[in-house]
């Protein structure tokens, strides 16, 4: 047997595949066979490292050290100094990696550690091979609950783990599953939205294509929990890497067995099939998206009756982000308690957050709930590029709030930020620097929703053509005093009166806007 | 996707795609449920959706004509109009626009003279906005059919292009 002393982990998402990841992959493979060395270093593929914009990044263990940036060109002095001479190459050694605290103790970098739940596997396994995430502890969770819980307590142990929806809204996720055990039905649906259209959002993605598997033992304990046998995976039609690894991971499921009849010798039988969206941000809400399931346009229901009473074909069906799953099979293997030590009280366990616009370091983190926002933005996010201020943020996609720096101290929860009447949602932060004219922002997020709403109902249909024209007015200066009132005037009866979150969530962005940047916009009107 | 690029001449080779049409859509027959990912597979193969390929879709599927013009029309995938051999898609989500991609945009609009959701006079290249791809990290990006560009500077627009005849 072979015994392999390195082994390097290259990044293949569909960032770094655009950086050439491939091209230095075969580099890499054809470099160490020259110096015989292709028997003791082993280069594996694995999903997103988490750190994004950097060209191809790749990690070489044991000694923990991540490359940034390294081109086709870099592989030969790369493997001869590390690899060949054990002399690490300073000048692409990436300082700012994150560390993480629960899968290994390496200390890579300046930054803080992250406890990693969700992401645990994400850039440690070859996301393609089922054998990896099951010797990475994969699968467990389900058989100790096939062979020793009953759905009941699959159910009871989430609603005590206090796990919230990670989709935007954050409803308890043990209530849903309650909701959805208690209905009668013989035919029940799970369903995974991973929908993820919030513009700024991309950690379903990277969840998907870097630990497929670990969503698919999410659902299969939602269709045990709640009575299920048959589950969809509803996703980005423009999320090619990620449905291919889905349906890959599904594939392989099937041939292990882990999907189909008699899952683990117990009765249990569950199946996944892969559904792709067409391009509409409105299909993120879950009646829509079930309306597009079904092959029909992506138009809200009205609720009630909720999914969980009469959803996918009129069947109960149970709706989950990516998210929100993959903490799940984390859950049901160590313990609701285990679960209630990261984060605070009212809102427990860790979130992934992208964490974009005018920082150094952009790209995707998990940290505790109740980290202050200053502490992401500072620490994880590498303060703001090119020495410039920090103005502003807009949290949670363009659903999101706009917040300006006497909120950095804000501890981010799902409770505590509707307090603040601000909102986590998909968990997108973007970072907006002291040049960024917030008018024209808010301008851009209106023309989103304009071009976004579905049209099915008035007050979000002519309200957000009315906001965008009245935005456009504003932004070249020729709106007066009195459209600032108009602009909240008209969100505040979208909010009252649109059928969905889509029209009735656009009052966030525009009065926090005004609220926090109100100078900026009386600027520009007379 | 290469029968997409694989066509010179539209007019003829349309009418030559209508059997593989029918081959890819078997496995939906009767069933109005899996409208979507038939209409998926018949925009791949023509590059849009012709009306002929519509009604055979609509009559194999068994949905009305009105259904599948409604869900056409609904998602902005897909398209009733020829398209360029290759997509070019902008993106205007937010991450991107505090970045600059508005300028992105107006130089592919000045470059190849046209606006956007319009397609060169030679079919070379359509050009669309999309709402965020997910690639926010690498702001502004742009998509040129599957292949994703990051930290696209105006003055390397057309150096990106050449790539695609």
């Amino acid at each position: 047997m072979n015994i392999v002393r390195n082994h390097i982990l290259i990044s293949i998402d569909a960032g770094t595949i655009m950086a050439g990841a491939k091209a230095v992959e075969d580099a890499l493979i054809k470099e160490l066979t020259k110096y015989g060395l292709d028997k003791e270093v082993s280069v594996l593929e694995t999903g997103s490292l988490g750190i994004t914009g950097r060209g191809v990044v790749l990690v070489v263990y044991p000694e923990g050290i991540y490359y940034a940036n390294v081109t086709v060109r870099d592989v030969p002095e790369l493997v001869e100094e590390h690899l060949l001479k054990g002399r690490p190459l300073k000048r692409l050694i990436l300082t700012e990696a994150p560390k993480r605290t629960i899968v290994t103790k390496e200390k890579t970098g300046l930054l803080k550690e992250q406890p990693r739940i969700v992401l645990r596997n994400c850039g440690f396994i070859n996301p393609e091979n089922i054998d990896e995430y099951i010797a990475a502890g994969g699968y467990e969770a389900i058989a100790k609950a096939l062979h020793g819980m009953t759905p009941e307590d699959v159910v009871n142990e989430v609603k005590a783990s206090g796990l919230m929806g990670r989709g935007g809204a954050g409803f308890p996720t043990g209530l849903k599953w309650e909701f959805a055990i208690k209905t009668p039905g013989e035919e029940k649906f799970v369903i995974c939205n991973a929908d993820e259209g919030e513009p700024g959002t991309f950690k379903d993605r990277l969840i998907l294509e870097g630990d497929p598997h670990k969503l698919i033992e999410g659902m299969l304990l939602a269709g045990y929990a709640i009575g299920a046998q048959t589950g969809f995976v509803y996703i980005r039609g423009e999320y090619g890497l990620s449905i291919e690894r889905i349906e890959k991971a599904i594939a392989d499921a099937r041939t292990y067995g882990l999907l189909g009849k008699n899952i683990l010798d117990s009765n249990f039988r569950f199946d996944i099939f892969v559904k792709k969206g067409a391009g509409a941000y409105i299909c993120g809400e879950e009646t829509a998206l079930i309306e597009s399931l079904e092959g029909k346009r992506g138009h809200p229901r009205n609720k009630p009756p909720f999914p969980i009473n009469a959803g996918l074909w009129g069947k109960p069906t149970l709706v989950n982000n990516v998210e929100t799953l993959a903490n799940i099979p984390e859950i049901i293997k160590n313990g609701a308690e285990w679960y209630r030590g990261y984060g605070t009280d009212k809102c427990p366990g860790t979130k992934v957050y992208t964490i974009l616009g005018h920082v150094q370091t952009p790209g995707l983190i998990e940290a505790e709930m109740g980290t202050t926002l200053k502490e992401i933005i500072f620490e994880y996010g590498g303060g703001i590029k090119d020495g410039k201020a920090f103005k502003g943020a807009l949290i949670g996609g363009a659903a999101g709030a706009f917040i300006s720096s006497e909120m950095l101290d804000v501890k981010m929860d799902f409770v505590n930020l509707r307090e603040y009447a601000a909102a986590l949602g998909s968990g997108a932060i973007l970072v907006m620097n002291e040049d960024t004219d917030m008018v024209d922002m808010l301008k851009n997020v209106l023309h989103f929703f304009k071009h976004e709403s579905c049209g099915h109902c008035v007050p979000c249909r002519l309200g957000t053509a009315k906001l965008v024209e009245i935005i456009d007015n504003i932004a070249v200066s020729k709106g007066k005093k009195e459209d600032l009132d108009s602009l909240l005037e008209i969100t505040q009866a979208m909010k009252s009166a649109s059928f969905c979150p889509l029209g009735q969530s656009v009052s966030l962005p525009v009065s926090s806007a005004l609220k926090y940047f109100r100078d900026e916009f009386m600027a520009r009107v007379s | 996707m290469e029968l997409e690029h694989a066509c010179q001449c539209a007019q003829i080779n349309e009418e030559e795609l209508y059997p593989k049409l029918e081959e890819l859509i078997e496995q939906h027959k009767g069933k109005p449920t899996e409208l979507i990912m038939a209409l998926h597979k018949a925009q791949n193969l023509f590059g849009y959706l012709p009306k002929k390929a519509q009604e055979i879709i609509s009559e194999r599927l068994n949905v009305p004509m009105s259904t599948v013009c409604g869900v056409i029309s609904f998602y902005s995938f897909f398209s009733t109009v020829p398209k360029g051999r290759h997509s070019i898609r902008v993106c205007l989500g937010t991450a991107c626009y505090v970045r600059g991609s508005q300028h992105t945009l107006e130089r592919v609009e000045k470059e190849l003279n046209i606006k956007v959701g319009g397609t060169t006079e030679d079919r070379r290249f359509s050009l669309d906005v999309v709402r965020c791809i997910g690639a926010c990290g690498l702001a502004p990006a742009m998509l040129v059919d599957n292949d994703v560009y990051g930290r696209v500077k105006s003055t390397k627009i057309m150096d990106i292009l050449k790539n695609y005849e």
